[in-house]
């Protein structure tokens, strides 16, 4: 196991290099329909930054007691858990984002990014690297979910937070809180980040050339 | 490194005289250029520009002008953020322009023309490859966004002006009152195109003549309008004999809206339509299918756009189920 990464190296990978959305575009059911606005992405982050903590932290601690042919079973059930436990948390304090977000929490069940995550990292690593790589990961959902809800909701109603940022007069683009603002904007900001990505990589390759 | 060369010149010296296989056609026409083609839609869209300055005045100008410019604005930005050669002179963008805004009413405010042209060259073409690659006609991409981000401005009701001075921009539009209301606007009036709508769909009479002329000239394939036409006067006479009171015969399904507008000149589009000859005709039918069953039992009162994207998104698999048998196979 020497070469597995190190807790810190989890973190930061989770943030931006393997960005769960924007680079393994995993957990897109989510992306695509909670990003209308910024409440609802940011109270997503937080639910999946919770099942994801917990589900890791859990699994990396009964990794040795695994049976191979039954881990995804135990996955599941692990996060099956903790999503009851934010869905009920949700309804029972912020009723109208409940209603407003709907059956995507109970999806977070089968979130892929959360299954990935028990699989890659917790299953085979200790506890710190686990969590370590959980907040990162969630991280990274949080600025993957903020940056496609704020261009979609300032766009789309002038808003921003609920807040007004736009002058009055601006039309409402109502497409854009509209499902398909929710593929344009996401297509065009992989676009972005491959962009970026290769710049990058451009830049680095003459650097040391 | 020099060894290298020389060796490799040295063998292209020995080897064998080259002899080119390539796939049909051998025989082309050097004439058939995209500017060509390009030029030639220019000159169909004469009749319908025209018909367009005369019944809206002032507006069919502003709307005109919004579209045109930005769009050869936004086919200069795009191709040169991918690096590409400016292909202003292709005259692509040009044509995407100006039937854009004979889509448009000519009452919308500045931004729709804006938005729907960076839209139309952006999304619509460039993010495809440009020119030849794009899946759906980018006018009718640009117009689709408009239309669902601005829909109180596109809305039927948006087409509608009480106060303005130019006659038509007064009246409903005909589909749209004969949605509301069920009054029949006389065919004389659709036929020559003095009522309000979009633009260049008002006068029957001029897309027909731009159209016949493109046909005529083989920049459009007749196969396309041919297919809507038909299915349109079967579907439509199907309605009327279900429907008969309502006074909305065939001729007036024909005559109205966009229908000829977006047969002749946007279904036509060389990039997203079929490439094979029967390919075309069911396109054709496609188009004309989804224009009645919009018409008829849809929220909209006209449904070209939407059928034209519709039908594009099904061209490759028309192009695989018509493919030219070559002779001999099986």
């Amino acid at each position: 196991m020497a070469d597995q990464p190190t807790s810190l190296e989890r973190f930061v990978q989770g943030i931006l290099p393997e960005n769960p959305v924007f680079r393994q575009l995993l957990g897109l059911c989510p992306t695509l329909a909670v990003t209308n606005n910024m409440k609802s992405a940011i109270t997503m982050t937080g639910a999946v930054l919770f099942v994801l903590f917990c589900a890791n932290v859990i699994t990396s601690l009964i990794r040795n007691l695994l049976k191979p042919h039954l881990r995804i079973v135990i996955f599941t059930l692990t996060i099956a858990t903790f999503v009851t436990i934010a869905d009920r948390f949700l309804a029972a304090y912020l009723y109208q984002m409940s209603k407003t977000l709907g059956p995507y929490i109970p999806l977070i069940i089968v979130n892929c990014i959360i299954i990935c995550r028990c699989e890659v990292c917790a299953s085979k690593q200790g506890v710190i690297t686990a969590g370590a790589d959980a907040i990162g990961q969630s991280i990274g959902f949080g600025i993957a979910l903020s940056a496609i809800a704020a261009v979609r909701e300032i766009l789309g109603t002038g808003m921003f937070f609920e807040i007004r940022v736009l002058p009055a007069a601006w039309p409402d683009w109502v497409v854009m809180v509209l499902p398909p603002g929710a593929f344009l904007t996401f297509g065009l900001l992989i676009g972005l980040v491959n962009w970026y990505e290769g710049f990058r990589a451009q830049k680095a390759g003459k650097i040391e050339g | 490194m020099t060894e290298n060369a020389n060796t490799m010149a040295s063998e292209s010296q020995n080897a064998a005289p080259v002899i080119h296989v390539s796939p049909s056609p051998h025989l082309s026409n050097q004439a058939l250029t995209t500017q060509r083609i390009m030029f030639d839609v220019v000159i169909g869209l004469v009749p319908v520009v025209l018909m367009a300055l005369y019944v809206f005045r002032l507006y069919a100008v502003k709307q005109l002008a919004i579209c045109v410019i930005s769009c050869l604005l936004a086919e200069a930005l795009f191709t040169k953020m991918r690096g590409r050669a400016l292909s202003l002179k292709d005259g692509s963008a040009l044509v995407t322009g100006i039937i854009l805004a004979l889509s448009l009413p000519g009452t919308a405010p500045w931004y729709v023309g804006l938005i729907a042209s960076v839209v139309a060259i952006g999304i619509g073409k460039a993010i495809f490859g440009g020119v030849g690659m794009n899946l759906f006609n980018p006018a009718m991409v640009g117009r689709a966004f408009v239309m669902i981000a601005f829909a109180s401005v596109l809305a039927a009701g948006g087409y509608q002006d009480a106060g303005s001075t130019v006659d038509a921009v007064t009246q409903a539009t005909p589909l749209d009152s004969f949605k509301q209301t069920g009054a029949v606007t006389p065919l004389f009036a659709l036929f020559f195109g003095l009522t309000n709508g979009s633009l260049g769909e008002t006068s029957a009479l001029a897309c027909l003549l731009g159209g016949i002329y493109l046909c005529i000239r083989r920049t459009a394939s007749w196969e396309i309008p041919a297919g809507v036409i038909l299915s349109v006067v079967v579907l439509g006479g199907i309605a009327n004999l279900a429907n008969p009171d309502t006074g909305w015969t065939v001729l007036h399904h024909l005559l109205g809206g966009s229908l000829l507008f977006g047969a002749f000149f946007i279904a036509t589009d060389p990039v997203s339509s079929p490439m094979t000859p029967k390919g075309k005709f069911i396109f054709g039918i496609g188009v004309g299918a989804l224009i009645m069953l919009l018409r008829i039992f849809s929220g909209y009162p006209e449904g070209v756009m939407f059928a034209v994207l519709l039908m594009n998104a099904l061209t490759p698999l028309i192009n695989r189920w018509t493919i030219p048998r070559p002779l001999g196979a099986q």
